[in-house]
């Protein structure tokens, strides 16, 4: 056997210890920033998820117009916590969409009832399959899209009073 | 007082480990022997010293007493007695003083049993146990001292973690880390006869038993994990390939391959390097899974203590030892003689062909848990690495490995002819054959991989007893009855886990008292929703009946459990045995309506997959057993010979 052979569990053993380290030293981030800023939001066509809400496609989100884009569920805690904001947006003449995220067509009009509906559109997202290829990893997410369908910016978790500003102004920045 | 205690005993075992190391060392190097016999003692006394403060730390825990900081962070008085004492190894400290108490053990297992080494040898294999043990002795003693007050000292304990409140897993760690660290032996056994260039038949036939031994337990901890996680984690899976899971499940691979290739090293004299390198490797895995558990280096569900500077220290000693060991290897291996050869057609290409294989399912798991670190390394971007890749990269290779396991104790060694083979195997592959047949017209769109794998089994379940035809059942040794038996439990496993991937039927409802839901024959009835309360916990108790076909109605209780002292929800499945399968039902949450999320499975013949790891854990355990009875008559009988000469 060739004498050098006898060294590559230690080569690839040293090649672990530097993946590791480098692993180590690296301050942790938890949170999970969409690929998917600053290009157009993919193709897709959802189902109307209530019969009071026209259904969503890529197109509806292109109007010219920045929008927002909004990732709930019904199940989800911290979107009733931010149900209040979105309404606040929609008052200050903000046009929201909403991707319902693994839900059912009575629990989103029962949800919708009780606390808001701020949506023009909503669509229904069963298996989370448009969700996941918008970039988003949980819910509550808001997406600020431009008016051609770009992805401006992303909002991980629900919108708190203080953000209300900020997203009306990247919305004008947009426009 | 306790504490103290405690703390002394780890500091006096840590001081005999370095005695044990500074014994083998100056008597290595200065060639004189009156340092070898003193070794023995000193390796039993470390042992019982380290176990001793374990005890003691365990002895806090029942007394819980509160002036200790581990014991407040991790226990709280009103808890049952047996979380009480497995709160003990619940937790960071804890299970690392029981890691290091079991590596004390199983050096002072060394200086009682072992008689079959060569001194030389047996006291090399002693000084590198120590060596080992004093990192993980210094790793206690300065950055995780299980035994530190607090003060003041608080009223009551924060509790622990209540997922970890199970009889399951209290026992679980203590088999894990038997096994995890059992295989340090091997890694000490291989360093001791690198050193003193002592490889051969008679090495490893005294380092097999250790192996079994070792393999065994961490069997056993891996099957009591996975069923741990199916019925506690209440997500209905078996196995999440979870990083975690991949670090208990990396050393058994190795280990599997070793305890192969020390039977050619130990019959034919052969695979001499390549059984050096399987045993450091074996135990290189369980510290690499030990420090990816507790380093927190990857994000894994398992969310355990977590310390980044604990990591460096743990890697440190990875440094050490594993690329110490490695090192020494590459310089020693090559003058190391090689061992006798033979033909691929034979017993030994059958098990060069396992280790081979186990190899590359081990490459593929390695990489696949590490593969998101690296990324993370060269950009920005996060990833994991899920079931897929797992199933879909390592599936194939099992699936072929298994076939190989089928056929390989029908070969001769050294030489064989296919033909032969074939001839031998013939049922088997029949079966086989028409088990495809029959599954391929019976059944519905199996994917392919499961398809195989039931097909297979029904083979290999068959060939795993072909060693035993016409041969004299009563003059066949244990061992080989331990293998028939272990590689049986392969199959049945192989049954549970292809039964359960194709075969299981999922129903989610939201259901109110009185609804009535059908599940394959599965009659179930949502009765009422009761809240009920334990010892340190409440919880929402749907009854359920459930009644298979016209069978007796049996009534089940899926829980959500609030834990009082951690605010914490658990999801307590409730589970329904048949001979047939498994029943698992799941408690959710509710809605505006009273209704209540019901997920309902039946999965067919997934307890095999567990009765499939015990019986390849008792097969393990009858080949160790009659290893050990076979080596005592062989001394006896060459006892016997010499007094009668």
């Amino acid at each position: 056997m060739n004498r050098w052979l006898l060294w590559i569990p230690l080569v690839l053993f040293s090649l672990f210890f530097a993946i590791v380290a480098g692993g180590l030293m690296r301050p942790k981030d938890n949170i999970i920033e969409s690929k998917m800023i600053g290009k157009p939001i993919p193709e897709f066509a959802l189902p109307a998820a209530i019969e009071q809400r026209p259904a969503l496609t890529t197109t509806d989100l292109a109007t010219g117009k920045p929008q927002l884009l909004n990732i709930f569920a019904s199940w989800c805690l911290p979107c009733i916590a931010e149900a209040p904001q979105l309404l606040a947006l929609e008052q200050a003449g903000v046009s929201i969409n909403g991707i319902a995220s693994r839900d059912t067509p009575e629990d989103i009009a029962n949800f919708l009832n009780r606390w808001g509906n701020p949506y023009v559109r909503i669509g229904t997202d069963v298996r989370s399959a448009v969700q996941l290829e918008l970039g988003s990893s949980g819910v509550p997410e808001t997406f600020v899209i431009d008016g051609n369908g770009v992805i401006v910016h992303q909002h991980i978790g629900d919108i708190r009073k203080e953000d209300v500003a900020e997203l009306l102004d990247i919305l004008e920045k947009a426009g | 007082m306790i504490a103290e205690a405690g703390l002394i005993a780890l500091w006096l075992a840590a001081s005999m480990a370095f005695l044990q190391f500074a014994l083998c060392t100056i008597g290595l190097v200065k060639g004189q022997d009156e340092f070898f016999a003193a070794i023995r003692p000193v390796a039993i006394a470390q042992g019982v010293l380290v176990a001793l403060s374990f005890l003691l730390l365990v002895w806090l825990f029942v007394r819980s007493d509160m002036s200790v900081k581990l014991v407040v962070a991790n226990s709280v008085a009103i808890k049952p007695l047996i979380y009480k004492i497995s709160g003990a190894w619940g937790n960071h400290e804890g299970s690392m003083l029981l890691w290091v108490a079991i590596m004390g053990l199983a050096g002072a297992c060394i200086g009682i049993f072992e008689r079959n080494l060569k001194t030389k040898t047996l006291v090399t294999t002693l000084g590198a146990q120590a060596f080992i043990s004093i990192g993980f002795y210094a790793y206690l003693l300065i950055a995780s001292n299980p035994f530190e007050r607090i003060f003041p000292v608080p009223a009551d304990g924060q509790g622990l973690n209540p997922l970890l409140q199970d009889i399951g897993l209290a026992l679980h760690p203590p088999t894990l880390y038997i096994g995890y660290v059992g295989l340090s032996i091997a890694f000490s056994f291989a360093v001791g006869a690198m050193i003193t260039r002592d490889v051969g038949p008679e090495f490893a036939k005294a380092m097999r038993p250790w192996v079994l031994g070792a393999w065994v337990f961490l069997t056993l901890g891996i099957t009591a994990g996975s069923y741990w996680a199916y019925y506690e984690l209440g997500w209905g899976g078996w196995w999440f390939w979870d990083p975690v899971e991949n670090a208990s499940l990396m050393p058994w691979l190795a280990a599997t391959a070793l305890l192969h290739s020390v039977t050619v090293l130990a019959t034919r004299d052969g695979l001499r390097a390549w059984t050096l390198m399987l045993a450091v490797v074996a135990f290189s895995m369980s510290m690499i899974g030990t420090f990816l558990v507790r380093s927190g280096v990857l994000t894994s569900v398992h969310a355990f203590a977590v310390d980044p500077e604990r990591g460096s220290f743990i890697l440190a000693l990875l440094a050490i030892y594993i690329g110490g060991a490695m090192a020494l290897f590459a310089l020693r291996v090559g003058t190391v003689k090689e061992g006798s050869q033979f033909e691929p057609v034979s017993r030994e290409g059958a098990l060069v062909a396992n280790n081979l294989l186990l190899s590359a399912i081990l490459g593929i798991v390695f990489i696949g848990t590490l593969y998101p670190l690296v990324v993370e390394g060269f950009s920005d971007e996060m990833i994991s690495v899920g079931p897929p890749y797992f199933n879909l990269a390592t599936g194939p290779l099992a699936l072929i490995l298994v076939a190989i396991m089928a056929a390989g104790p029908l070969l001769r060694w050294r030489r064989d002819q296919a033909k032969a083979l074939l001839n031998r195997i013939s049922i088997p592959v029949f079966l086989t054959a028409a088990a495809l047949f029959a599954l391929v017209i019976f059944t519905s769109s199996m994917s392919v991989l499961p398809l195989l794998g039931l097909a297979l089994a029904a083979g290999i379940a068959v060939a795993s007893f072909a060693p035993l035809w016409n041969r004299n059942l009563r003059r066949t040794p244990m061992h080989v009855y331990g293998m028939v038996l272990a590689h049986f439990g392969v199959a049945v496993a192989l049954v549970g886990m292809a039964s359960e991937t194709s075969f299981t039927e999922e129903k989610l409802v939201a259901a109110t008292p009185g609804d009535e839901i059908m599940v394959n024959n599965w009659k179930i009835k949502f009765q009422a929703i009761e809240p009920v309360a334990g010892p340190n916990w409440t919880a929402l108790e749907a009854r359920v009946t459930a009644q298979y076909e016209d069978e007796a109605i049996h009534e089940i209780a899926p829980q959500n459990r609030m834990f009082a002292s951690a605010q914490m929800q658990t999801s307590e499945a409730a589970l329904l045995t048949r001979w047939n399968g498994q029943l698992y039902v799941v408690l959710g949450d509710s809605d505006e309506q009273g209704r209540w999320q019901l997920r309902i499975w039946w999965k067919p013949f997934v307890t095999l997959i567990w009765y499939g790891g015990v019986l390849i854990a008792l097969g393990g355990l009858l080949a160790m057993v009659g290893r050990l009875r076979r080596a005592v008559r062989q001394k006896q009988q060459r006892a016997y010979a010499e007094a009668v000469i």
